[in-house]
């Protein structure tokens, strides 16, 4: 936040209103809760000015040429001396004193100008648009459009079908070059390969020679599109979009936990947009972390519960894990980076009332493009860290649960969402032990489970998790869970509940009267208050640890990467 | 509080019965050989107004070409929601493939349509029609669930001149004159 003394007083439709300098008009106008339209202007690109729409009438306090005097007006208030045409709201910054009119008569004829020349050559094919429904073309055409074309001449014809990239589809009719995407790419992907060839009306986004836009961020030009130009080839033709029900959502595939918007119908998802949080992700995400609500409907999905391969409900699914992990003499518990802050509070819990020979996670790696992929694929392994499930990193092969294993220390593990085949125990190790598996998906794992517990994906529950920058961000329920599957925390509190004989919290609410008791660093947060922009927590007692996140997006590591052999 | 209307006591003639009988019979043999006033449903049937509102039905327009390009606006205006529609898009080898989208499924269940006719009124592509028939029947529920082929049967053409997507893949045809 800027110095209170930094402020300068810019005045919109006669209100005066205290801004940072640099401030553009059209976030002045926001403020005051008046839109100022546009299609160009984003608040996270550049400044293009190039649709014109958010045309507004701009005065100044006038000064005496001769003296340099203030002019005043009779009564004494400063005499404001209007531009005789209009100016773009985007490209002007807040000055000391500066006038602008966002509803005057002036300001509405230009928006209503510029809407007719957009529209001149637009193919008006909302009904099989996509964008239709939350395109800001149609918006401001039926709140400043003129209801009825004096355009009698042929329409200009444009490409309908261009395969821009493997995941975007153009429809350069529609196309009202703005530039949003040009500028994206080139900003904020650093892949810059979009660009507009010819000129004035026939003016035609294209990909330059010999390139596509297949770089991990384009989807985003989709969502930045104000317009149906660009449209997303996976969700094309789909679904209308006023079908679909917004619910909060994190993206669940890197520790940057980019927040998100997932959008469904009746039990099904049909997209994941980005969510504005601007510590975060700003208003961008990955097009590989869109892919993941493929996840629910996905072929190795487990839809029920099963003890020693034969079906079997939850509740005797469940009894027969509590029984198995409280007979056992050693067992081990490998919990998972992709689960929910609740759900490692639980298994903590379960770890302690087994005596537990090991408590592990298992780690993912991949390449950081040092935008909103970062290193670590776990989304919340700070959460494991916080609730104290671990207290050190996690390794990529569970080499030491392997030898106890080897050594008769671990006879029974418990496993959430894990492979530990994948991670590195051989088929003989796995044969020597007995397995209660609680996942969503099948595995090699999940397959020699004596006791197979189905559980939710992200989007079928609530919870938290823990990014990168240690801030607490929570994901909400966006459909239900499929028959014969039960919720991962209800799962772990009732296994809890029953090696323990005593109660345990199986909702996230009552988990969080827990958790939030005094001296944990989760101290004072929950669930329910939590924001949707999530956080911040104290992490200084993990500095220590050799994350291996590298710099991206709104974060930089604390101490000195250690990279990996 | 009850209140007693008393009945006024009959005379003579109504108490014999045998003129009341006879100006019944009166009647009957008035309409007996007078002009019928009823149809006999169902092998008469009645003529339908104009703007009346049946089962409603999808039409193709004079070159066959399915009007409906699955916007699903008549999905969501539908009060008791009796539309289904799956959008998709149409194959690239269509004759009629400058449309790019029309309905892959189109269900009506007209054990839940009201034939309020809001479907035809919002319909950008004039493609949902309520058209004359009223009379369904069906031995199951799935029966009388018309779909997209039932619907276009029942529909038929609709002898309208627009041509309105023939025109844009003509306009396509003749270039941008760049």
């Amino acid at each position: 936040m800027e110095e209170k003394k930094n402020l300068i007083t810019v005045n919109i439709d006669g209100h005066d209103l205290e801004v940072a300098p640099g401030t553009n008009m059209v976030e002045a106008a926001a403020m005051l809760g008046k839109e100022i339209p546009h299609y160009c202007y984003h608040p996270k690109l550049s400044i293009a000015g190039n649709c014109r729409m958010c045309l507004v009438e701009l005065g100044m306090p006038g000064r005496d040429r001769a003296t340099g005097e203030a002019m005043l007006n009779e009564d004494g208030t400063p005499k404001i001396m209007w531009m005789p045409g209009p100016a773009i709201g985007c490209g002007t910054k807040a000055s000391p004193g500066i006038h602008i009119k966002t509803d005057s008569p002036k300001a509405l004829e230009s928006r209503e100008a510029v809407t007719e020349f957009l529209l001149v050559n637009h193919p008006l094919d909302c009904p099989i648009c996509d964008q239709a429904g939350e395109c800001t073309l149609q918006e401001f055409s039926s709140t400043h459009g003129r209801g009825y074309s004096r355009f009698i001449e042929e329409k200009n014809v444009k490409p309908k079908r261009t395969r821009l990239g493997p995941r975007v589809t153009l429809d350069d009719e529609r196309c009202v070059l703005c530039s949003r995407c040009v500028r994206f790419s080139e900003e904020i992907a650093k892949d810059d390969v979009l660009g507009f060839t010819d000129r004035g009306s026939y003016t035609t986004l294209t990909c330059f020679p010999g390139k596509e836009l297949a770089n991990n961020y384009s989807l985003n030009t989709v969502d930045i599109c104000p317009v149906g130009a660009l449209t997303s080839t996976d969700f094309r033709f789909k679904m209308r979009v006023w079908f679909l029900k917004d619910s909060n959502s994190i993206d669940f595939e890197t520790s940057v936990g980019a927040n998100t918007v997932v959008s469904a119908r009746e039990g099904k998802i049909y997209r994941i947009k980005p969510r504005r949080n601007d510590e975060v992700n700003d208003t961008w995400m990955t097009d590989s972390g869109r892919d993941l609500y493929k996840l629910v409907e996905s072929e190795d999905r487990l839809t029920n519960c099963s003890i020693d391969g034969a079906e079997a409900s939850a509740q005797d699914a469940i009894a027969k894990a509590s029984e198995l992990l409280k007979s056992a003499q050693g067992v081990a518990v490998v919990g998972s980076g992709l689960c929910s802050v609740e759900e490692q509070f639980a298994l903590k819990a379960i770890a302690k009332s087994v005596e537990a020979k090991g408590v592990y996670l298992v780690a993912r790696y991949g390449e950081s493009d040092g935008i909103l992929m970062s290193t670590d694929r776990n989304p919340n392994v700070r959460g494991a860290l916080m609730t104290g499930l671990i207290d050190g990193l996690p390794e990529e092969e569970l080499g030491d649960l392997g030898s106890k294993i080897d050594s008769g220390e671990v006879s029974t593990i418990l496993v959430v969402k894990e492979d530990l085949v994948a991670a590195g125990l051989s088929e003989a190790q796995l044969k020597k032990i007995t397995i209660v598996y609680l996942g969503a998906h099948k595995n090699a794992t999940s397959g020699k489970a004596s006791a197979l517990l189905a559980g939710l994906t992200q989007f079928e529950k609530s919870g938290t998790v823990i990014n990168q920058q240690f801030r607490i961000q929570k994901f909400h329920r966006v459909i239900p869970g499929p028959g014969g599957t039960i919720e991962d925390l209800y799962a772990l509190a009732s296994i809890q509940a029953n090696i323990s004989e005593d109660s345990f919290p199986s909702t996230v609410g009552s988990v969080w009267k827990q958790l939030r008791v005094g001296g944990t660093p989760l101290a004072g947060v929950s669930f329910k208050s939590l924001s949707d922009q999530g956080q911040l927590l104290d992490g200084s007692a993990f500095e220590n640890l050799p994350f291996r996140e590298g710099e991206s997006l709104h974060f930089e590591p604390k101490r000195e990467v250690v990279v990996a052999e | 509080m009850s209140i007693v209307i008393k009945r006024k006591p009959l005379n003579f003639l109504e108490k014999i019965y045998l003129p009341e009988i006879a100006r019944g019979l009166a009647t009957t043999f008035r309409r007996l050989w007078g002009k019928p006033v009823t149809l006999e449903y169902p092998e008469q049937r009645p003529t339908i107004p104009e703007g009346y509102r049946g089962v409603p039905t999808l039409v193709k327009d004079p070159e066959g070409r399915e009007k409906c390009v699955s916007c699903q606006l008549c999905e969501f205006v539908c009060p008791p929601k009796a539309i289904r529609i799956k959008p998709g898009a149409i194959s690239e080898d269509s004759e009629f493939a400058h449309v790019e989208k029309g309905p892959q499924e189109f269900d009506i269940d007209m054990l839940r349509c009201i034939y309020c006719g809001l479907c035809q009124e919002v319909c950008p592509e004039e493609a949902i029609w309520l058209q004359n028939d009223y009379s369904l029947s069906g031995y199951s529920r799935s029966e009388m669930v018309n779909d997209k082929e039932k619907l276009y049967e029942l529909g038929g053409t609709l002898p309208d001149l627009h041509f309105k997507w023939k025109k844009k893949q003509e306009a396509a045809a003749k270039g941008s004159g760049h």
